[in-house]
């Protein structure tokens, strides 16, 4: 059952006396459940297509729809993870604060909160770490906030705008882990948007490849690997190289400018 | 050790001062220079013998009336302006005028409207106060961190949420470097709004004392100004520090 859906989703940034065409024509779809990824080349108006679906950027035509609706504003049911972990997380609120804002908006009382913000902390390893504040914490501790904050809305789709761009090679492992492992356990729907080719075909169930700006679907990519991944092993697969390396070519494509054959 | 360092670190100054006009007037015939020693002399038997509750405490409250009327329509305002780019586009040029004209010149006129009582005094304390406080609300409200608004609109915070729990503290910091600038201006024009057309108060005092040739109590007037400012100042860093408290330490 397709849960997000984009139609011919174009969007042309009104300039001074230039309009820029980020993004031409871009169909996906994502299924309920599904963890998909979004690589394409580093200009590929990949951040454009998330603002979009995300309801924070109006497409200049085309669709997106969320569960049969339109995404005409931030939709409920949907959350975003942003690259920028330190400047997505209020800094004046504790740990435990920032997971529980938006549950409070929510309109949920005050046990259903503690539970969901008690379970996400301990479900990215912070549950001793409630009362910090932001600041306090390392980058890739920050970002776990934010997933934290992400799975305890319990959202249907959670949106990922190369979140883990930011961190260091260890963490970043982890936390991909973590992702896989959260996916798995609470069935979410996840959009992943990376420029790391590794970093695609190891989390997802299907890798996107976009062309280079105006920005169309080059090609999708089934990754065909066991549901149960891990670092060490699932990276030294045959099957894991070979995707890696199909990936790899039509970015590679990409960048030189190939469109998709209409 | 570490404390009585700080403690020579933070009265150094101020003790050497004093000592210094101590000795520079100690033998002073000058009428206008009267020893420090006779100024501090006739201090409590000027302000502690009925004028603190005749003088200094309705200065005060006019400034704090005045100062907390000019946070609340600053920070109010700011907001308002600074979430509203139309609005902003609109009231600018307006306020770039009514902000380059100094409070003082305005006594004459709000006596003319507001008559000589505490009305007029607290309208000219909020008309020098509110700019500084209003200005950087807006531009701290316009500095609110882009992702963070984008977060705030993914989640659907609504519009109290935002207000609380994003511009407001996003705007903190920009708001108390101009809410301390407002105080300092508060209390200029608490002094010139009583020294135009009062029956009591600080700066009628002051007046007061020079007119009447009582030197040395004029004096005290004035180093009881100084006093208070940092008073004030020192209150406003406790409060702002509370406030800000969760900025990195």
């Amino acid at each position: 059952m397709t849960l997000l859906d984009v139609r011919h989703l174009r969007k042309v940034y009104q300039g001074r006396g230039r309009d820029v065409e980020a993004v031409r024509d871009l169909t996906l779809a994502v299924g309920a459940g599904e963890l998909v990824c979004v690589v394409g080349p580093s200009g590929a108006g990949k951040t454009t297509l998330l603002r979009c679906v995300a309801g924070l950027l109006e497409g200049t035509s085309g669709e997106v729809r969320l569960d049969g609706r339109p995404v005409v504003g931030p939709p409920p049911g949907m959350a975003v993870v942003f690259q920028e972990y330190g400047r997505s997380l209020f800094p004046w609120l504790t740990v435990r604060q920032n997971v529980e804002l938006p549950l409070k908006e929510k309109g949920l009382g005050k046990e259903d909160r503690r539970r969901l913000v008690d379970e996400a902390l301990a479900a990215v390893g912070l549950a001793g770490d409630a009362d910090a504040h932001p600041w306090q914490l390392s980058g890739g501790m920050q970002q776990r906030v934010a997933i934290a904050r992400a799975v305890a809305y319990e959202p249907s789709v959670m949106l990922m705008d190369e979140p883990f761009a930011a961190v260091d090679a260890q963490t970043r492992a982890d936390l991909e882990d973590l992702v896989r492992s959260l996916w798995k356990r609470l069935g979410m729907t996840v959009l992943f948007v990376t420029h790391d080719i590794d970093e695609s075909v190891y989390l997802a169930e299907r890798v996107i490849v976009l062309s280079n700006s105006p920005t169309e679907v080059l090609e999708e990519v089934a990754v065909d690997l066991p549901a149960t991944r891990d670092q060490l092993t699932t990276r030294s697969l045959p099957r894991f190289a070979e995707l890696r390396a199909h990936v790899y070519k039509l970015i590679q494509q990409a960048k030189n400018g190939q469109r998709p054959v209409a | 050790m570490n404390a009585l360092r700080k403690g020579v670190q933070l009265l150094g100054l101020p003790v050497l001062l004093i000592a210094l006009w101590w000795v520079a007037t100690v033998n002073s015939d000058n009428f206008f220079w009267p020893p420090l020693s006779e100024i501090a002399g006739t201090f409590r038997e000027t302000w502690f013998t009925g004028r603190f509750t005749a003088d200094v405490l309705p200065s005060v409250g006019r400034l704090l009336a005045g100062y907390g009327l000019a946070l609340v329509l600053g920070v109010g305002l700011g907001v308002a302006i600074g979430s509203l780019p139309v609005l902003r586009a609109v009231l600018e040029p307006v306020l770039e005028f009514f902000r380059a004209i100094p409070p003082p010149v305005l006594v004459p006129v709000l006596m003319l409207f507001a008559g000589i009582g505490t009305t007029m005094k607290i309208l000219v304390i909020v008309s020098g106060c509110v700019w500084p406080i209003l200005l950087n609300t807006v531009e701290g409200v316009r500095a609110v961190d882009e992702v963070l608004r984008d977060t705030a609109r993914c989640y659907r915070l609504g519009r109290r949420a935002r207000l609380l729990r994003l511009v407001l503290p996003g705007a903190s910091p920009q708001i108390c470097a101009g809410a301390r600038q407002g105080l300092s201006v508060g209390i200029i024009l608490m002094v010139i709004s009583e020294m135009f057309a009062a029956g009591n108060g600080l700066g009628f005092t002051v007046v007061q004392f020079q007119r009447t040739f009582a030197v040395p109590q004029m004096w005290t007037g004035i180093i009881l100004l100084g006093l208070i400012g940092v008073l004030l100042s020192l209150i406003f860093r406790v409060a702002e520090a509370r406030l800000l408290s969760w900025r990195n330490e």
